[in-house]
């Protein structure tokens, strides 16, 4: 076969695959970034020995851990704390005023991955006196990373950058009050973790989570298509209260979809919009 | 090659170095050039978007840092933002990815290159520049295997010759020029598909 014919075949399987997964586990991929999902697919073909994602498929449909393989490609974990520091700046002086005003907050972060954004947060909003009257709902579809966010420990290795990002964010204190290390490891205060739920939720076909002041989604929408963007951020729209704030990931925007009239610019480059009054 | 003129978009990977190549070759192209070109530059993942800004200022194309589901415009340069990975679509619009670096590099060439020959098959053409590492050799080597045109610059022409060397090592590519040629041969721009 020509390479060309060969990469419409791979095509086809890839479609069937992801239909296969559809109907036998739910989670539902076949509108997510193509492009992203084949280069994670055929990731694992390698990891798993094999030629041909029919082959993966015919595994994944009899083998629950194979699966569970999968889904963990295909779910990408990577984050930081105080990611983009400059956006946790802004959330201080554009967005914290006005949660001030409010007697009880609600916050979701979707798509929370190991909990170092809702650690983040917490250190932030503690800071800012709002730690003890916001309740902090981090939810992610996987539910294996769910279970690591949930102890708020992190590996020692990226500490020095994040004490530098803190700092950037514009922090108030000194980094290392909020955790103790031992070799490996910096394992967060639980004062920090109190107000905190973890659980597991799926943006595509799971519906509204709660109604909050404020959703945090940052680099999860830019793996979706135009068509689950859309989807995803008119959840969004139904979560949040009048008023609300959405933050999404500096290369995110709301820019190609129907939902950009419904939200007020906060910070255009830091992506921060808020709820208008219909 | 020079019957080719079906080529559709041009993917150039640059690493150490490339910068300085990068403000020669893109304002050497002219505003009516009729392919889209699509750069992964390897970057600190907290640089700002001064070079950008710089390319676009000097080049009569636009040059853009790329955005997510944007599509791909002949005439336009799209550049990857730093720590991000740029992946093209088969429906021709871009999409970014935060996952793991890949050859220590995020945005990495090889993704770009990977996921464009995927999109583009034949109608890709390939080009690797200046670099200290080993990106984008085997990304070159998937737009070879697609029918598309590669181009290596000549490793005695760079100011780091390990990028070009493993590429050409990899991937034996079709033409490898100096710069100031590939300059001369892209400006021409003859082998778009208009
Ligand atoms: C790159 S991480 C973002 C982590 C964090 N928000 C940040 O910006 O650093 C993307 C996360 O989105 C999650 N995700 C992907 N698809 C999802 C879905 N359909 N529902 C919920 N979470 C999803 C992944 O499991 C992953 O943890």
């Amino acid at each position: 076969m020509q390479e060309n014919d060969i990469s419409t075949v791979e095509n086809i399987e890839l479609e069937l695959l992801l239909q296969a997964v559809y109907l036998q586990y739910g989670y539902d991929f076949r509108n997510y970034s193509r492009a992203h999902v084949k280069r994670r697919v055929k990731h694992r073909l390698v990891q798993e020995g094999m030629k041909s994602i029919s082959e993966l498929q015919n595994q994944i449909l009899h083998d629950k851990t194979a699966f569970d393989r999968l889904v963990r490609d295909l779910s990408i974990n990577v984050t930081e704390m105080f990611r983009n520091p400059a956006f946790y700046k802004s959330v201080r002086e554009k967005v914290i005023p006005i949660l001030k005003t409010y007697p009880y907050l609600k916050i979701w972060h979707a798509g929370c991955a190991t909990g170092e954004e809702v650690f983040s947060f917490a250190i932030m909003l503690k800071e800012e006196g709002l730690l003890e009257r916001t309740q902090i709902y981090a939810t992610d579809f996987n539910p294996y990373i769910i279970k690591k966010a949930r102890n708020g420990i992190f590996p020692i290795r990226y500490i020095k950058e994040y004490t530098a990002n803190y700092q950037k964010a514009g922090g108030l204190e000194s980094f290392s009050d909020y955790y103790h290390a031992n070799d490996e490891l910096v394992i967060f205060d639980k004062n920090l973790s109190k107000n905190m739920v973890f659980a597991e939720h799926n943006l595509v076909t799971d519906s509204v989570f709660a109604e909050v002041n404020m959703i945090v989604c940052r680099n999860v929408l830019i793996y979706f298509n135009n068509n689950l963007q859309n989807k995803v951020l008119h959840l969004f729209h139904k979560s949040l209260v009048v008023g609300g704030f959405l933050a999404l990931g500096t290369k995110e925007s709301l820019m190609f979809s129907d939902e950009e009239k419904k939200y007020k610019v906060i910070d255009p480059k830091q992506k921060i919009f808020k709820k208008k009054y219909e | 090659m020079n019957k080719r003129k079906d080529i559709k978009a041009i993917v150039i990977g640059a690493s150490a170095g490339g910068l300085y190549a990068l403000k020669k070759l893109l304002p050497a192209l002219p505003a009516s050039f009729p392919c889209p070109v699509l750069v992964v530059q390897h970057l600190s993942p907290h640089s700002d978007n001064y070079m950008v800004r710089m390319l676009d200022e000097l080049s009569p194309l636009v040059v853009k840092e790329a955005d997510e589901k944007e599509p791909v415009i002949p005439g336009t340069v799209y550049v990857a933002p730093p720590d991000y990975h740029l992946l093209v679509e088969e429906d021709f619009t871009l999409s970014l990815s935060v996952e793991e670096k890949v050859n220590y590099s995020r945005p990495a060439i090889d993704v770009l290159f990977e996921t464009a020959a995927d999109a583009y098959g034949r109608h890709l053409m390939g080009i690797i520049l200046t670099g200290a590492n080993a990106d984008g050799a085997n990304g070159l080597l998937a737009v070879k295997k697609r029918g598309g045109f590669t181009i290596v610059q000549q490793p005695e022409d760079a100011e780091s010759q390990a990028m070009p060397k493993a590429a050409i090592e990899l991937v034996k590519p079709h033409k490898i020029f100096t710069l100031d040629e590939i300059i001369t041969f892209l400006s021409k721009g003859d082998f778009c598909s208009k």
